[in-house]
């Protein structure tokens, strides 16, 4: 019985393919479009978080000039090294300090040249910013003390400067300074806000200090926490002690900024989260919308359908024999496409992915609620409007128009 | 079979069968205490006009639709009451059906249109193919069996409908209207058809019709007028 039942079911899709693809087709759709959606929308805030995560989350950094809208910072004294040796002597919760000076520059290699940001900084500056070397070492004592100068590239920088070329030993000059190339960073790519990453020259600070900048002034002091949990404390002991060293009566208004990664990584995250929940919802609005479609041609099929069940009921099907078929028939529809939404909607939003750089994070729930949905929406609609026209008596089936 | 039943005494016997629609002042009264027997073998043609109840007749002789009234004796067990399940092992085993409008299934071949039947009786593949080509062969329609309903021309499409009630081998043919929608000599054609049916296999057929050189096929005619029988004439068929 259930097996001719399932030939029937099989040639009925066959010979109303027209119906079928249609149906599936809703469904392909409903379950493509969500899962597509939301596949996509996590990979964005990965990437998202991923980006934060490399500009170093422990991470603050302190600035002269009281923080405004703009960031325009007026007027206020320069952070000097003697600051940043206060902060590492008398904060216990902070790891590592970093100060640094940085200013726009030429850069000169044999007839290549090239504008970045040349920065004056320590070692401690690679811990800080969570900088690796691909090739070559980083500052020794004696170009660390401004001896012999040195300098380490960004890939961007090397990229555009030596090409193929091997950029180790060479000697680059960097305003008037001729500096030795010692090292290399590992590429960073862009951040969240599309700026390079790479694009920058590091030579020690104290070099720095005495032939470009001319003081003992840092433009900035980067510092990071022992711990996440230790930024907040950190961060409050930091303005006291900044407060108290630069002289401000007690009323006055910082004269400087405390700049932290994992705020910008907070609010971040919380940005994404509402991109996720925005996802989520335009993911329901496609469902939704999906399952209206599978509603609808299940529904328009009825007053065909409908006399079909008339004329099978009076050669002598019971109610129960056709319910099971138009069942199968549905439960089939829907389980093909859903099958088909759901690969449509994996390689869609790998391939969207790929072109977008962003990583392939698949949800299995959204998967499993979508496929779900359109499987019950298409069953349902399959199958209870059939059964209200197998309850009924066979001649009103079959006058149905 | 579990609706049991004899081999002798009438067919078809109605008692009082009411069939109302609506109530109160849109009472309609499609049958009004309808008295009918119909023996084994015998060609009863139903004459009326639209709305005298002839359909609505045939419709409750056919277990398509159930009377508000009265009791309904097929093969002598009494109807009344029985579950819309029972009705269709009842159309399955002992019923065929011919509608006006043929009621063919769509974009299915007219064998498999003649096989449906056989499937619901749970008959094997090879043997339902082999009794509807058969039936199909019996109705003229030899190398049709792979058109569908759209590429058969009205009388054409009758016959497939009429091989579809005969291939399971009835007691009881009913056909409403089979001519209606055909041209004149389709028409005698197709009522020469369940002539030979009715008298080399012995089928009771029952034809509603409201022409009468249709009806004047059947050995009786049984005449509707406002839910009740107004005439019930015996005569040599034409």
């Amino acid at each position: 019985m259930f097996a001719s039942t399932l030939v029937m079911a099989l040639r009925e899709i066959r010979r109303n393919m027209l119906r079928s693809v249609l149906t599936t087709l809703g469904i392909v759709i409903g379950v493509g479009a969500v899962i597509m959606l939301v596949t996509l929308g996590q990979g964005a805030t990965e990437k998202v978080t991923a980006d934060v995560a490399k500009m170093g989350v422990n991470m603050l950094t302190v600035v002269p000039g009281a923080e405004r809208r703009g960031g325009a910072s007026v007027g206020a004294a320069a952070l000097t090294i003697e600051d940043a040796r206060a902060i590492k002597n008398q904060l216990p919760s902070v790891a590592t300090v970093a100060p640094s000076a940085g200013r726009g520059m030429l850069v000169v290699y044999a007839n290549q040249n090239w504008s970045t940001t040349v920065t004056g900084a320590t070692n401690d500056y690679f811990t800080v910013r969570d900088l690796k070397l691909d090739a070559g070492r980083v500052f020794n004592e004696i170009e660390s003390q401004g001896g012999t100068p040195a300098c380490i590239l960004g890939p961007t920088v090397q990229k555009h400067l030596f090409g193929q070329q091997e950029p180790l030993g060479a000697a680059l000059r960097v305003g008037q300074i001729a500096c030795r190339v010692i090292g290399v960073t590992q590429a960073k790519g862009q951040n969240t806000f599309g700026m390079d990453q790479d694009d920058f020259v590091i030579i020690p600070l104290a070099t720095f200090q005495r032939r470009i900048l001319g003081s003992h002034d840092v433009g900035a002091i980067s510092l990071s926490a022992t711990s996440d949990a230790a930024i907040p404390k950190v961060k409050e002991q930091l303005a006291l002690l900044m407060r108290e060293r630069r002289k401000l009566p007690v009323g006055a208004p910082d004269d400087f900024s405390v700049r932290d990664m994992k705020e910008i990584s907070d609010t971040l995250s919380s940005v994404t989260g509402a991109l996720t929940a925005l996802l989520g919802a335009v993911a329901a609005v496609s469902l939704v919308v999906g399952g209206i479609g599978i509603m609808n041609i299940m529904l328009v099929s009825v007053t065909e359908r409908t006399r079909e069940i008339g004329i099978r009921l009076a050669i002598g099907a019971r109610a129960h024999e056709v319910l099971l078929q138009f069942l199968v028939e549905a439960v089939m529809l829907s389980l093909f496409g859903g099958i088909i939404g759901m690969v449509l909607g994996l390689a869609g939003s790998y391939a969207a992915g790929r072109a977008l750089n962003f990583p392939f994070r698949v949800m299995p729930e959204i998967v499993v609620i979508a496929f779900a949905f359109s499987f019950v929406v298409g069953v349902a609609f399959g199958f209870f409007p059939a059964r209200r026209a197998a309850r009924l008596n066979p001649i009103d089936a079959l006058r149905h128009e | 079979m579990t609706t049991g039943g004899t081999t002798g005494g009438p067919l078809i016997r109605l008692r009082g069968v009411f069939k109302v629609y609506g109530s109160g002042d849109s009472e309609v009264r499609a049958l009004d205490g309808v008295d009918l027997t119909i023996e084994r073998g015998e060609f009863v043609a139903v004459m009326g006009p639209s709305g005298s109840g002839k359909s609505t007749c045939m419709n409750v002789l056919g277990c398509l639709d159930r009377p508000t009234e009265g009791a309904y004796y097929f093969r002598g067990v009494n109807l009344a009451g029985t579950t819309l399940d029972k009705l269709a092992l009842i159309r399955r085993h002992y019923l065929g059906f011919v509608f006006q409008g043929f009621n063919l299934l769509a974009r299915t071949t007219a064998l498999e249109n003649v096989e449906l039947p056989l499937v619901y009786r749970g008959l094997p593949a090879s043997e339902r193919r082999k009794l509807a080509i058969k039936a199909l062969a019996d109705v003229g329609l030899q190398g049709r069996e792979l058109h569908t309903p759209a590429e058969l021309s009205g009388g054409q499409q009758q016959r497939v409908a009429i091989a579809r009630a005969m291939v399971t081998d009835p007691s009881l043919l009913l056909a409403d209207e089979p001519t209606g929608n055909l041209d004149s000599s389709r028409k005698l054609e197709i009522m020469q058809l369940l002539r030979t049916l009715n008298q080399e296999r012995d089928i009771t057929i029952v034809v509603v019709t409201h022409e009468r050189d249709v009806a004047n096929f059947a050995s009786r005619t049984v005449t509707f007028r406002d839910g009740r029988i107004e005439k019930d004439e015996r005569g040599a068929a034409a």
